[in-house]
């Protein structure tokens, strides 16, 4: 909310206290702001100018030739095309050299403001400029309604020549203050006021609102009211004003509009606008002629009826829309705005002035079916005090009768079924003291209490609270200790930290994804993190066939696009994709990991069963180098690191995301780990990737189950190894796992390892045939091996090869 | 017989100031020391002489061979050093050439200031405790207290999946997932995922971070959390960081707070990081409101605690000064290899 500080002035007094040091203590007095702005800063040489003549230009048609006094001996000559120039009117007018801080001639705003020249128009020197409201900073949308066109003709006396800052008193303080929804008071400036007063110690004064009600008899005999929903509308005050001459409001009013936000319209609507700022409560004036029975009745719209608001817009009205109406139709939106046919104009004699309290939530359903929301209606939305409907009142019919616009009608007619009061709460000392960490006594937190205007009662340990009704947001006995918190002042709070001995702990999840972390960047990948939600056309992307699980994907009812509408089954699309952009980078290679979570639509049949979390990791790798095996080896290595047992690798020739031979299942222990493969060359094609990429999935959650990190130390041995090469030549289709299979269930006791060193294909040994090198390793832990020990068993398991495989021994 | 050792030694002495190889050393070695060597044949003779010539011509002969040995020795030791130097020298490389890496990756830099955040609370006593992305209205919302009309349960900030499960907009819902599973003393700490509907731009992200802490125990007052939290921004940001704390407003704390730390970039004195005033806003806490305990079974009357979330993203994106949150989930390797 935009706080000009003079208006805060009007109510407490804070002339010492500088403006930076306002901000700083109401910061931490719990109203939050960003920053303050003084106006007319990049105001610079801009002074009034009282207009003697106008004459046409002799060159051209649209421009005129004005002799200005600016308080010089010589009137200034200005040329200028503005409709609205005037002989005898007061405007601002730039000086050569003077600096405009508004946008210039529909040109961008400059920041610091543009500097300008006299200069040279169709011939005739113009030595200054005539200002527009915007030109001299002012935002489009408080520009006054009488200055929206052409230049900005000041009402009033002025001395020509004086500086426009000081003359209309410009050089205007504002704050932003950032006000959280539970404190809807402090949408006002005297909720603000109130804040204020607190946090200095200062006492708040309020505004006059002593009425000396000069009209004719009294409000009733001018208007009824009568409310339909009272579930909606909790007060109807109506008061009544005659004798009204709507003008242009004096300068004063409209710039305290103006600073706070709003645009000045005429003198009986920025009456009320100006209350509504002052108090927080919305109010709104009828023209009394165009209130049929001069009735008012609060009341639902039917269903589907058209109403034209205030803006000119008509619009459907749906639902449970509450409406002010006549007897005959309806005049107004209750809350939001009012209706078209009931405006003031400017030959409107009498008004009845409407302050009324609406229910914030069929306020704010009102305002988003109609998409129109207002600075009433954000009021109301919020919630606001009821009680407040009777000074606001009283308070614009004072400020009609100050300002001359009318005479204000004895007394109002007030619908108030159910009086709310102001409900007193039990507040115990020691609980204060407990939850702030503070020793304060009951005096210090009464006077606290006192200074934000709650009355506090009893004595000893429980403190009788009652808070005015503006404070809604106080509902319970922890609600006060905030409020004696944040003016005794949170930052004179001690530093002490709980007194509890607890260790920190982590799930095992957590601990082996912080190790696959270290084994993956060990090995060179780099994690990634991409969203878990995806385009539901991701697992169709990846050639997964219709109907298979990856299809149940749980949908959102209001995703940001179609591309992030789905919750990820799988993991391996995203990483396609990021693979896929870095390539179309130019990045020549790339190893990537990502550990997230998939989901799964729960099967139960329970309402609200929340889906299946669990985690995957994907692994994507492309570049020279790279391989089937490279992606395998590093699987095999985190695997080792998880302390998994190892892992079989079975060919998959049927999963549509990977080459039909270049793809293996993964288990351990016999069971389904994963699935690794080079990509099916036209996923790859979809996703910009290179020809040859790799990547797997793995389930975290079977790893999980499935590692043992728990290491044990075994002896290094004492006893040498025997070695012997082997090379068998099998059939091209013989799997190399198969061979160390039959080699390790062959050998006995004494054989250590298996592992192979060479692959050699050629015409020496035949087609579809290959050679395989392997290196086998015999050891006793007890012994060194004499040759024959190793022989016999060697032996054995070249027997076991041939006669399996029909492996034909190559001598090495 | 003196007068041919004399020439010996002259001849080997003139011998190896010529020498310059190993080999013509070993010459040398050879035609003096060796089996058949000049001084070997003297000391043979020896055997002829009678006692007296032994004793005489024995001692200059010995004292020829050490001498001839001596410098043989010495003269190997020089070449030796020669040949090798000159090895050393042909191998000469450029030194400038690069080196052969094998790079090493690096977890994501989420993972990292996450991994920051937590180790900081795990070194004073906080469990790390994780919950699902996606989950009730209950949990996100109403157990915490948040007002039925709270704009943020709208669609324009939330995402939904029905009436009552969504995708959850901050780590908050397991403080009462917690608290139904443990009692108290609770110390713990989560991290996760959090979604809200923000169209991405550079300073949104319809995904983004959280860390979440809860401390629930008798005797828990609001100087604990702010003690709390100058602790872990002295530990997050370095030994001479203040914050701020000043009140705020949240459903489910009360009193609520919001905490700025100082400027870790300018230490205060204003930069482009915290806009010029020294402070950076970091996260948001408060006592946990009592309403809050009653729907996790706690007794708000024996217990009191307090909670605190803050972003993740926001710490990584001021700490390493990104100036775009896409950045983060484009996942440019470029970008990731950074953080290494």
């Amino acid at each position: 909310m935009l706080v000009p500080i003079e208006w805060i002035k009007d109510y407490v007094n804070i002339d010492n206290i500088s403006i930076d040091k306002y901000c700083e203590s109401m910061v931490m007095s719990g109203s939050n702001l960003e920053t303050y702005e003084t106006f007319g800063e990049d105001i610079e040489n801009i002074v009034v100018g009282k207009v003697i003549s106008v004459e046409k230009h002799p060159n051209a048609d649209k421009l005129a030739v004005c002799a200005v006094d600016v308080g010089r001996q010589e009137p200034l000559q200005v040329i200028t095309g503005a409709p609205n120039v005037e002989a005898d009117a007061y405007f601002p007018v730039a000086l050569d050299g003077a600096r405009i801080p508004g946008p210039i001639h529909g040109k961008e705003k400059e920041n610091g403001g543009t500097v300008i020249k006299s200069g040279e128009i169709r011939g005739l020197a113009s030595e200054g400029m005539f200002c527009s409201c915007e030109e001299l900073g002012f935002g489009a949308s408080v520009v006054p309604v009488a200055a929206k066109e052409g230049i900005w003709r000041l009402e009033g006396e002025y001395t020509p020549g004086q500086n426009i800052v000081d003359a209309l008193e410009l050089d205007v303080c504002t704050i932003e203050f950032e006000i959280t929804p539970n404190r809807p008071d402090c949408l006002s400036m005297l909720g603000m006021a109130t804040e204020t007063a607190a946090t200095f110690g200062k006492k708040k004064q309020l505004p006059d609102t002593a009425c000396e009600e000069k009209g004719t008899g009294t409000a009733s005999d001018y208007v009824s009211v009568e409310i339909k929903r009272t579930d909606l509308c909790k007060r109807y005050t109506a008061r009544v004003i005659t004798d009204i001459e709507v003008k242009q409001s004096p300068w004063w009013l409209q710039k305290r509009l103006m600073f706070a936000g709003m645009r000045p319209i005429n003198n009986i609507v920025d009456i009320t606008n100006f209350v509504m700022l002052e108090y927080g409560q919305p109010l709104h004036a009828f023209d009394i002629n165009t209130v049929e029975d001069k009735k008012i009745i609060v009341d639902a719209a039917p269903s589907g009826s058209k109403f034209t608001t205030l803006d000119g817009k008509e619009r459907i009205l749906d639902g449970d829309v509450l409406m002010i109406n006549d007897t005959k139709k309806p005049i107004g939106i209750a809350g939001i705005m009012g209706g078209l046919n009931s405006e003031i104009e400017e030959t409107t004699k009498t008004v009845i002035l409407e302050s009324a309290n609406f229910l914030g939530d069929s306020i704010r359903a009102s305002s988003k079916r109609l998409g129109l929301r207002t600075e009433a209606s954000s009021r109301y939305e919020k919630g606001i005090d009821p009680n407040l409907c009777e000074q606001a009142a009283d308070r614009v019919c004072r400020l009609i009768e100050i300002l001359g616009a009318g005479n204000v009608v004895k007394g109002s007619v007030d619908i108030y079924p159910n009086i709310e009061e102001a409900k007193p709460h039990d507040v115990r000392v020691s609980r204060m003291n407990a939850i702030i960490g503070t020793e304060l006594t009951r005096n210090q937190m009464a006077d606290i209490l006192e200074s934000l205007e709650m009355n506090v009662e009893g004595d000893g340990e429980i403190m009788r609270v009652t808070p005015p009704t503006v404070r809604q947001d106080l509902e319970m006995e922890i609600d006060f200790a905030e409020e004696i918190a944040r003016i005794y002042g949170y930052y004179r709070l001690p530093d002490t930290l709980p007194k509890m001995n607890t260790v920190s702990k982590v799930s095992e999840s957590w601990e082996l994804r912080d190790i696959t972390r270290r084994c993956m960047s060990a090995m060179g990948l780099n994690e990634i993190q991409t969203y878990s939600f995806v385009s539901p056309a991701s697992v169709g992307k990846i050639r997964v066939p219709e109907g298979s699980w990856e299809y149940n994907t749980l949908k959102l009812l209001n995703p940001l696009g179609e591309d992030t509408s789905a919750m990820r089954t799988v993991l391996t699309p995203n990483m396609l994709e990021v693979l896929g952009r870095n390539y179309s980078r130019s990045i020549i290679s790339a190893r990537a990991y990502e550990i997230g979570n998939v989901f799964k639509s729960n099967p139960s049949d329970r309402e609200n069963a929340l889906p299946q979390e669990s985690l995957s990791i994907s692994i994507g790798l492309y570049g020279e180098g790279e391989s089937f095996l490279t992606l395998k080896g590093i699987i095999e290595e985190l695997f080792e690191t998880l302390g998994l047992a190892e892992a079989k690798f079975v060919a998959e020739n049927n999963y549509g995301a990977y080459h039909p031979g270049r793809c293996a299942r993964i288990f351990v222990e016999g069971k389904y780990v994963g699935i690794m493969g080079e990509i099916h060359p036209e996923v790859a094609e979809e996703y910009d990737l290179p020809k040859r990429c790799y990547s797997a999935e793995l389930l975290f959650g079977e790893i999980e189950k499935l590692s043992d990190t728990e290491k044990l130390y075994s002896q290094i041995p004492k006893f040498p190894a025997v070695v012997r090469d082997i090379a068998l030549v099998v059939d091209e289709e013989t799997a190399v796992g198969e061979i160390k299979e039959a080699v390790i269930q062959a050998g006995g006791g004494i054989l250590e390892s298996i592992e192979l060193f060479d692959i050699y294909r050629g015409a020496q040994i035949g087609e579809s045939k290959k050679s395989l090198a392997f290196s086998l390793t015999y050891r006793s832990h007890e012994k060194t091996l004499t040759d024959g020990e190793v022989q016999i068993e060697h032996a054995q398991i070249l027997k076991a090869l041939s006669d399996r495989y029909n492996a034909v021994l190559r001598e090495m | 017989m003196q007068n041919k050792l004399n020439e010996i030694l002259e001849q080997a002495r003139a011998d190896l100031s010529v020498a310059s190889s190993i080999e013509e050393t070993e010459a040398i070695r050879i035609k003096n020391l060796g089996k058949k060597g000049l001084i070997t044949d003297i000391l043979r003779s020896m055997g002829k002489l009678s006692h007296e010539e032994k004793k005489t011509l024995g001692q200059a002969a010995n004292t020829a061979r050490e001498e001839v040995e001596a410098l043989i020795n010495k003269k190997f030791k020089e070449v030796k050093e020669n040949a090798l130097n000159k090895k050393l020298s042909l191998e000469k490389i450029d030194v400038t050439e690069p080196g052969v890496r094998k790079t090493i990756g690096t977890p994501h830099i989420i993972t990292i200031t996450t991994q920051e955040i937590v180790n900081v609370f795990r070194s004073m006593g906080y469990s790390v405790i994780e919950g699902p992305e996606v989950d009730t209205v209950h949990y996100n919302f109403d157990a915490l207290n948040a007002p039925k009309a709270h704009p943020s349960r709208d669609m324009s900030d939330t995402f939904y999946f029905s009436e009552d499960i969504l995708l959850r907009t901050h780590t908050s819902p397991m403080e009462v997932r917690i608290m139904e599973n443990m009692k108290p003393p609770i110390k713990a700490i989560v991290p996760g995922r959090c979604f809200r509907y923000d169209t991405p731009d550079a300073t949104h992200s319809p995904m983004f971070h959280q860390v979440e802490g809860l401390v629930i125990d008798e005797g828990i007052t609001m100087a604990d959390l702010k003690g709390t939290l100058a602790t872990f921004a002295r530990l997050m940001f370095g030994e001479d960081t203040k914050i701020n704390f000043r009140p705020h407003h949240f459903p489910f704390t009360e009193p609520s707070a919001e905490v700025d730390v100082s400027c870790f970039k300018c230490k205060g004195k204003g930069c482009n990081i915290c806009k010029g005033s020294g402070w950076i806003e970091i996260l948001g806490c408060g006592m946990t409101h009592p309403n809050v305990y009653r729907h996790g079974g706690v007794d708000p009357e024996k217990y009191t605690g307090f909670a605190f979330g803050m972003g993740v993203e926001r710490v990584a994106l001021l700490k390493y000064e990104i100036d775009d949150i896409r950045l983060l989930y484009e996942n440019d390797m470029r970008f990731i290899n950074q953080f290494k």
